[in-house]
């Protein structure tokens, strides 16, 4: 069992009257990659700088191998953080930033050259010393970031949504670069983004966040497979989301129709939401199907086709690898096993509401 | 956290003491212009508008002032039109032209104001009598340079594809500069016009030395009467000078706040004031 | 017409400047090497060498280092103070101190002339608390005095507008890295302040080292600077055009050799390491 490193204890923060975060528990363990997701303004920041002891919470506590270090500035935390618009320092060339947290340190001069040396080579950029951060690229500057930031050999990593402003290609290298970094260090990182795709890529664990609350803790297959309510299962990948009754164990009505699943425990006549995955649908001939329906449009997208079914009133999302023709009259059928039943949820609370952060 | 707090205390009192120096000049202005001691205006002689009414019927203040604003007006707005031509120019120029007539702007922003003000000197009584047309063109040159620092910022990073845009879309190249590329440039020229004109209210070295016998601005007037006893006037004057920039930046300001309202405002609240 | 900006747009503004700014100052130059009679001659650029034109000219120099140090000493906490104000949107505060350049800056000495006098309001309030009288007026000391009041705003705003640029997560990443309050503003904040200070060093050594009315109106005569100098030769019964022009060169020159000196030295402290 891995070491629990951090812990957040009942954390809560505010601005004025709007409330960020509220009584928010979470804890990492050592060695992990961590990636806390969710749309912008759902309190994942406001997390982050808490950990790294930019903002105090108004209640609650961060612990650190048992030691609470809520009240610790950021310069005396074993944390380090790569910041969302790189914040290098424009007047230093690249050696002077990087070498910055050690000098603070009194390092010697043989171990500062040594070490920023090792942390260039890491992140891909040796020879670059001497060139001021201005004169690289973006990619180039995110990856200077977190060379300054690991030269500390901080404990834990934290990476504030550090790969938003690159391109796409660039994004995915840089993906694999942090997975390579992540488990040639050792150290536990917290990443923080709104991009679902870079969640799953990278992540051992996922916390999923919306309006201050923690939806959904686990690894990037259960966040995808079991949301556990709407708001994951529409904020994770495309999904048909569709309120339904849960008849009895094992049998759900969805739209008038009765279809098999292997869920249980729900009670008997009870009001649930339903996700199925576009790509879990399978398309038949009519009358091999749970329900009719017939195609209403069909759109290439390389890897498949993606497909609108109208069918029992319900505009019905499909991804298949084999082309109906808009008007084409199929059937629907799905596996019990693809059929994911969620509890309604509770309160407003967790329907979702964008707001900037 | 204890070491903060003594920060921000410190810096709350430094704040204070820096704006009690600021202002305790114009404080002490303000009241003079209200006491009717008749010679020392250092003792308190009682509760006066004599100074104001004594302004009124000062000609000669009233005509400084009168030329100062115009002088002014004028020199901001031809700068303000030469200097944002000078800025959309420099566009269509290789760097090193561009360099080179930046450098020629630089030339009155560094000089010495009173070099500048005699090297005028010298050459318009070599060629012309001084009047008011020569204050003019010193305060234009005085001025210019800050149109073109405040404007060529906003044209160098002027999105030249929305030009091209309206161009694509059927305007001419003339109603394109106007309806899309001036707009653009507004802030900045607004800007410029502004440091402009209150570089020439406040010149003193240039227009000494530039000016014609009998012309006044407030400036070389105060230079020239402060000692002669029209104190109070000129009390009196910095009083309402003061009230009507203190108005000018309240209606900015309540300008500037509305707009943060207006975005701030909730989902249901209408949006004012689009500007 | 297909590229936005004519490079003919930025004629008038080059004429201008040419006219203007160029020939006055060959026309300077022309008549600091040439004498009555228009010969030839060194006698006029040689007259700074003159112990009556040299001591005003050093006393010049002395007294705009004194007042650019004080005002950098003053400006750069109340600008740090400012940039901490601006974060919680309070742009108010920072209006606060544009506020008094807007005042004609004759008007703000002549509240100083108000405050010192030796009867003045200073006086009267160390009498009345039973402190002796102090005489600074006609002393150097107040025409110090009011040439930094006139000249602060223009050391705070330069160095206030480079601070703002420093984007807070900058600082942030420094107190990451393990740096303390002291070390963020040795090594971050002040050299990334650079820029604004020297362009604040500029605007107040510039006007302040050939500033002539106000050490007339505080100096009461007694206090003779080079620009007062220059203003006599030119605006005096003995008043000697050649002369006058060889001390404005030399002013002139001064400025701008201290101005090459100082970039440079700037240039090299940007470039090698700030540690």
């Amino acid at each position: 069992m891995a070491k629990k490193l951090i812990d957040l204890v009942g954390i809560s923060k505010s601005y004025g009257d709007k409330v960020i975060l509220d009584d928010l528990n979470l804890y990492l363990n050592e060695n992990r990659f961590l990636t806390i997701l969710g749309p912008s303004g759902c309190g994942k920041t406001t997390t982050l700088r808490i950990l790294g002891g930019f903002e105090t919470p108004d209640k609650g506590k961060v612990i650190f191998e048992g030691q609470d270090i809520t009240m610790l500035p950021p310069n005396e935390r074993q944390v380090n953080t790569v910041f969302q618009k790189y914040a290098l320092f424009t007047h230093m060339n690249i050696e002077e930033n990087i070498a910055f947290g050690l000098k603070i340190k009194n390092k010697s001069k043989s171990y500062i050259r040594d070490k920023v040396k090792y942390a260039l080579k890491l992140v891909n950029l040796d020879g670059y010393e001497k060139r001021m951060p201005d004169s690289l690229s973006g990619g180039q500057q995110q990856r200077i970031a977190i060379a300054r930031a690991i030269v500390n050999e901080p404990r834990v990593l934290l990476l504030d949504e550090p790969l938003g402003a690159l391109d796409l290609k660039l994004r995915q290298d840089m993906q694999y670069e942090l997975i390579r970094l992540k488990n040639e260090l050792g150290i536990t990182f917290v990443y923080v983004t709104h991009d679902q795709e870079e969640a799953l890529t990278m992540s051992d664990t996922i916390v999923v966040m919306n309006q201050g609350y923690i939806q959904q803790i686990g690894t990037p297959e259960d966040i995808y497979n079991e949301p556990q309510n709407a708001f994951v299962a529409d904020f994770i990948g495309e999904s048909n989301i569709i309120g339904s009754t849960m008849v009895e164990d094992r049998l759900v009505d969805i739209l008038g129709t009765r279809f098999v699943c292997v869920d249980e425990g729900f009670g008997n006549n009870q009001p649930v939401d339903v996700v199925i995955r576009p790509e879990d649908i399978v398309l038949t001939e009519p009358s091999k199907g749970i329900i009719k329906g017939r195609v209403t449009s069909a759109i290439f997208k390389g890897v498949h086709y993606e497909m609108e079914v109208q069918a029992a009133g319900f505009e019905w999302l499909v991804h298949s690898t084999v082309l109906k023709e808009p008007g084409t009259e199929v059937g629907i059928w799905v596996d019990p096993f693809n059929i994911q039943i969620m509890h309604k949820p509770a309160s407003e609370d967790e329907e979702q509401e964008r707001y900037e952060d | 956290m204890v070491k903060q707090k003594v920060i921000d205390t410190a810096s709350r009192v430094y704040l204070i003491f820096a704006l009690i120096l600021l202002y305790l000049p114009i404080l002490i202005l303000i009241i003079s212009s209200f006491n009717a001691s008749p010679r020392n205006k250092a003792v308190w002689g009682g509760f006066s508008l004599e100074g104001y009414g004594k302004l009124i019927h000062n000609d000669m203040i009233m005509q400084a002032l009168g030329t100062t604003i115009l002088l002014a007006a004028g020199a901001a707005l031809v700068s303000t039109v030469l200097g944002t031509m000078a800025c959309i120019g420099m566009l269509g120029m290789k760097k090193r032209s561009r360099t080179w007539l930046m450098g020629l702007t630089n030339i009155p922003m560094l000089n010495a104001d009173i070099v500048t003000g005699v090297a005028l000197m010298l050459l318009f009584s070599r060629f012309v009598d001084l009047s008011f047309w020569t204050m003019l063109i010193a305060h234009i040159t005085l001025i210019i340079p800050y149109v073109v620092l405040c404007v060529q910022p906003k044209v160098m990073h002027l999105n030249t594809s929305m030009y091209e845009a309206a161009l694509d879309l059927g305007a001419s190249p003339v109603y394109a500069f106007w309806k899309v590329v001036l707009p653009e440039l507004v802030p900045g020229i607004v800007a410029g016009f502004m440091l402009s004109f209150t570089m020439s209210l406040d010149d003193f070295s240039v227009t000494y030395f530039t000016k014609a016998p009998g012309i006044h601005t407030m400036s070389t007037m105060i230079n020239a009467e402060y000692r002669k006893g029209i104190q109070t006037e000129l009390y009196a004057l910095s009083t309402i000078v003061f009230l009507l920039v203190l108005l000018v930046l309240f209606l900015m300001n309540r300008k500037a706040w509305k707009k943060v309202d207006g975005v701030r405002g909730r989902k249901g609240g209408r949006q004012r004031e689009k500007a | 017409m297909k590229r936005l900006g004519k490079r003919l747009l930025a004629g008038p503004y080059l004429m201008w400047m040419l006219l203007f700014t160029v020939v006055p100052l060959v026309l300077l130059a022309y008549n600091a090497f040439t004498g009555a009679d228009g010969s030839f001659t060194l006698t006029n650029v040689a007259v700074i060498l003159d112990p009556v034109n040299g001591k005003p000219f050093l006393r010049s120099i002395g007294m705009s280092v004194l007042v650019t140090v004080i005002c950098l000493v003053l400006s750069f906490p109340l600008a740090l103070i400012l940039r901490k104000c601006s974060g919680n949107k309070n742009s108010f505060i920072v209006m606060i101190f544009i506020l008094p350049m807007w005042m004609n800056f004759m008007l703000r000495t002549l509240a100083w002339r108000l405050i010192l006098l030796n009867n003045g309001i200073l006086n009267q309030i160390l009498t009345a608390l039973g402190f002796g009288r102090v005489h600074l007026m006609n002393t150097i000391w107040a025409v110090i005095l009011g040439t930094v009041y006139d000249y602060l705003p223009f050391m705070v705003l330069p160095i206030y507008n480079a601070l703002v640029k420093i984007d807070n997560d900058v600082i942030s990443a420094a107190q990451d890295l393990g740096a303390g309050q002291w070390t963020i503003l040795r090594r971050i904040i002040i050299p990334l302040s650079i820029p604004g200070v020297v362009s604040g060093i500029t605007m107040v050594m510039v006007p302040s080292i050939s500033e002539f009315v106000i050490a007339s109106m505080l100096g009461g005569g007694k206090v003779y600077l080079i620009g007062n100098v220059i203003e006599q030769a030119f605006n005096s019964g003995y008043a000697d055009i050649h002369a006058g022009s060889g001390l404005s060169l030399s002013l002139m020159v001064l400025i701008l050799i201290s101005m090459v000196i100082y970039r440079l030295f700037d240039g090299e402290e940007g470039e090698s390491s700030l540690w």
